[in-house]
């Protein structure tokens, strides 16, 4: 094994959406028109919620990977195929929503399954000192009927990579890339679904040629013998992790589960969502080779550090938050696939008001209310003169985040008149921990399960969309602990 | 040192469109119903009418802002009128300008007029809008019955009710109303309905269920008033008085501080508090004849009846189950059947409430005449009102009496 000079893994975050589409109920509504569904139908996909995205996803993901990191951050990277924002950095729009310093360097990739693996790459041969997040996220839209319908899946993942620390949870060794414009499958832009070409030409001609090469490359370039390989992470189906494995002369390497069972392919999110599982089991002092694949094939070769030994189980505890999606056309409707007819309370004009927008950022983005300098009151939003009946005083607000802290309910009903993508509507008065008040939407929740006295954390969402000039805003919501 | 406005300016006509939805009706048709009704009433052509005062809340529903759809339907001969918006208190706050006008000297007979068309939406409830370009960027999307069902969840936890319990009471708040508004020819919904109905109706917002929710309609009222002595002139002998007019604003602290629990309506005690002292009313249980209150959902009446301090705290439930409220208990409330029954053409309904109580305080109320306590009519009401949601809202509480006391 030679020396490094790249950076290490410090820190990982895993989210995967509550909700689980159980394939048996996809293949219910559409085996009449692909009897093969039937067949595929075993376990769950993990399907965002209506107000979720590829970049509310990062968000949830990044905001556990920066839990105890040293700050600050000096770059982001946000690694997606489905990212809201054609021309608008969803990145920086990202770093706001974690408030990170203005300061930032931010770079968004894409169009390639391989980008997670890419930005983790380029994240970690980075010799400059800085720490980059990268987070990688995906919410592919699936024709119905499609077989990727049943095999794709919602989640994100995020790694703060740096400098190496003794606390580190793994060091990069090697990464290898190759470009490659084999079509397995591909997407113009402005389209809404993947076209997919034959499964047997995509594995025989592209994993089996390309893979196993890439892989003897970089182990090569890490200078680590096959025989070392302690995990290997090939984000394909299982049946063909284990060919390429043999292929590679890996044989006895860990072939890390693709978490199609619980969630599905998550694209540029899920080399990414492996590895992090990965760190979750891995001993200290093993290695670990991670593959990116799409138009070529990306190669990190990783060494686990003694940081192991105290991670927090991200990835566990993302897939243990679930609940089941009972409805197919619920799904559908969520994902705007399915039109339903919501009635003329959705018609309201959703305008955004940008020169707001801009004005609130912080306050609106990375929910930052503020704390009176004098009586230490916190409120939202921030005002020019202290909401403190006992207080009032002007100009002595600071700016105080409240995205992090916890809450608890006073009030909330469940709303059948107002429009929601999701009925019914939830929402109700939550108190913050630190002090201060909001009326606030309650998110992921079903009707009955929001009660006055409840806990709750806050979430970056997807608040509404304006249909009319195609934009959406975000803001953040409150979930049940 | 300011003396109040109690006995300083007398009612001497009122008038009252029939609310409902009114297909065939502008809001220039309900303002000329509810102003020739009150033309009438007092005796007076409309040109001695000096300033009026119109209060509209939707810009969107085509009534239109300025003082122009007033002016213009009535064609009024170029008097100043005033348009003002202040939440659902917006036909208190038309009557509030009137008669401080009347009050300062200004003008000797002025005319106020409430009307809201809320029946051109298109669809049931309130008009969806904005609700601000930077309150849409944070605020869910509420509904007015969404953020009034909040107070009852926090009102449950508050004082130990279960929803089901909070309920029952409530289902007798809108059973109560609907027997009141049955008998009454200008109430929008005249039909009688059973607690039992309330409880099975379809769920609107949680915990509140249709019957919990006050109609949706279209109408208009207004008042003349004038001086006391220009009243006696005119032969208006023991006028109905104003004897309060309070109006309390929140300030942020229900939306943005947690010194409030989300239970109760933080400015309609304020407002009850200055009012009652206004008035010179020290025991408001037993000198009150009749109240009119903002019951745009039953839990809304419910907590009203604590923070005007009629009920104990946490006791309203089991004072209105008693029927402490109904029309033969001690303080009649609703006794027109309320928003319950008229609706709640915003403009309109702080007018439609004194109309009733101008009314009742005259004996002129028809089968839904009271006696009041002394059994020779009632003398004292009360019209509250409280426009916008719990979390920040506009609160007022007017009093009338008969003659000066």
């Amino acid at each position: 094994m030679r020396a490094s000079n790249f950076g290490s893994i410090l820190s990982v975050g895993a989210y995967v959406p509550r909700l689980r589409l159980a394939r048996t109920t996809i293949a219910n509504a559409i085996a009449w028109a692909n009897p093969q569904a039937r067949s595929a139908a075993s376990g769950s996909r993990a399907v965002g919620n209506w107000d979720e995205d590829a970049l509310t996803m990062a968000a949830e993901a990044a905001r556990a990977a920066l839990v105890g990191v040293e700050t600050p951050i000096g770059a982001v990277t946000l690694a997606a195929t489905s990212l809201p924002f054609a021309d608008r950095d969803n990145a920086v729009l990202l770093a706001s929503a974690l408030d990170l310093a203005e300061n930032i360097e931010s770079l968004n990739a894409g169009a390639s399954l391989r980008a997670g693996t890419s930005a983790l790459a380029a994240a970690a041969r980075r010799s400059d000192g800085v720490r980059t997040l990268v987070a990688a996220a995906d919410l592919r839209l699936t024709r119905p009927g499609s077989a990727q319908e049943l095999t794709f899946g919602d989640a994100a993942a995020a790694m703060v990579v740096g400098p190496a620390t003794g606390n580190a949870l793994a060091q990069v060794l090697a990464a290898h890339h190759v470009g490659a414009d084999f079509v397995d499958h591909y997407r113009m832009s402005g389209e809404s679904f993947d076209y997919a070409l034959e499964e047997r030409w995509v594995r025989e001609a592209g994993y089996a040629k390309l893979v196993p090469e890439a892989v003897s490359a970089a182990l090569a370039s890490a200078g680590v013998a096959g025989v070392a390989v302690n995990h290997l992470l090939l984000p394909a189906p299982a049946a063909i992790a284990k060919r390429i494995a043999k292929l590679a002369g890996l044989s006895q390497a860990q072939l890390q589960d693709n978490l199609h069972a619980e969630v599905g392919d998550c694209g540029t999110a899920l080399p990414l969502l492996m590895l992090a599982a990965a760190l979750e089991t891995a001993q200290p002092e093993q290695t670990i080779v991670v593959i990116g694949f799409g138009q070529g094939v990306d190669t990190l070769v990783l060494r686990t550090g003694a940081g192991v030994a105290k991670r927090t189980p991200r990835v566990a505890a993302a897939l243990n938050r679930r609940v089941d999606e009972p409805s197919y056309t619920r799904y559908l409707a969520h994902r705007g696939i399915l039109q339903l007819d919501f009635g003329m309370r959705a018609e309201r004009d959703q305008r955004t008001a940008q020169t707001v927008a801009w004005r609130k950022h912080r306050d609106l983005t990375a929910f930052v209310g503020g704390r009176c300098s004098s009586c230490g009151t916190v409120q939202f939003p921030r005002s020019r003169v202290c909401v403190n009946p006992q207080c009032r005083v002007a100009d002595t607000q600071l700016p105080h985040r409240l995205a992090d802290g916890r809450g608890h309910v006073k009030s909330y009903t469940e709303d059948w008149q107002a429009y929601s993508p999701r009925p019914p509507y939830l929402y109700g008065n939550v108190e913050f921990g630190e002090g201060g008040n909001l009326l606030m939407e309650f998110t992921d929740a079903e009707p009955g399960e929001i009660t006055a006295g409840d806990t709750v954390r806050f979430v970056f969402r997807i608040k509404d969309q304006d249909r009319v000039r195609a934009f959406r805003r975000y803001f953040w919501k409150a979930v049940k602990v | 040192m300011a003396s109040g406005i109690r006995d300083k300016v007398a009612i001497i006509g009122m008038g009252c469109s029939k609310f409902g939805e009114r297909w065939d009706c502008g809001p220039d048709d309900l303002m000329i119903e509810a102003c020739t009704e009150a033309f009438s009433d007092a005796g007076i052509e409309r040109d001695r009418i000096g300033a009026a005062w119109l209060g509209v809340f939707f810009d969107e529903q085509n009534t239109g802002k300025s003082a122009l759809p007033l002016s213009m339907a009535l064609r009024l001969p170029n008097i100043p009128v005033s348009r003002v918006e202040n939440l659902c208190a917006t036909g208190t706050e038309a009557l509030r300008g009137a008669v401080y006008a009347v009050a300062a000297g200004a003008c000797d007979i002025a005319l106020a007029v409430g009307v809201e068309k809320l029946k051109d939406t298109g669809y049931g409830g309130l008009p969806e809008r904005t609700k601000g370009t930077f309150e849409d960027l944070y605020l869910p999307g509420s509904t007015a019955p969404g953020a009034f069902a909040q107070l009852a969840s926090a009102y449950a936890l508050r004082h130990g009710y279960s929803i089901d319990e909070l309920r029952r009471a409530m289902a007798h708040v809108s059973w109560k109303s609907h027997e009141n508004g049955a008998l009454n020819a200008k109430a929008h919904l005249r039909n009688r309905i059973t607690e039992e109905q309330v409880l099975s109706a379809p769920m609107i917002s949680y915990p509140l269920g249709l019957y919990d929710c006050c109609g949706v309609s279209d109408g208009a009222a207004c008042a003349i008033v004038t001086t006391p002595e220009t009243a006696r002139s005119m032969g208006h002998k023991d006028a109905v008085m104003v004897k309060a007019l309070q109006l309390v604003p929140s300030n942020g602290v229900e939306m943005s501080h947690n010194s409030w629990d989300g239970s109760y309506t933080l400015t309609t005690r304020l407002a009850a508090q200055r009012a009652y002292a206004e008035a010179g009313i020290t025991d408001p249980r037993r000198q009150l004849d009749l109240i009119e209150v903002h019951d745009c959902f039953s839990i809304t009446e419910l907590v009203l009846m604590e923070d005007l301090g009629l009920s104990d705290l946490g006791r309203a439930p089991h004072d209105i189950l008693a029927g402490r409220y109904d029309r033969d208990g001690a303080i009649p409330c609703q006794i027109d059947g309320g928003l319950k029954c008229f609706g709640h053409p915003i403009g309109a309904t702080g007018l439609r409430m004194a109309y009733e109580i101008y009314l009742q305080l005259q004996g002129r109320a028809d089968t839904r005449q009271l006696r009041g306590r002394s059994g020779h009519g009632p003398a004292i009401g009360l019209t509250h009102n409280l426009g916008g949601i719990p979390n920040r809202n506009v609160a007022s509480v007017a009093i009338f009496g008969l003659g000066t006391t």
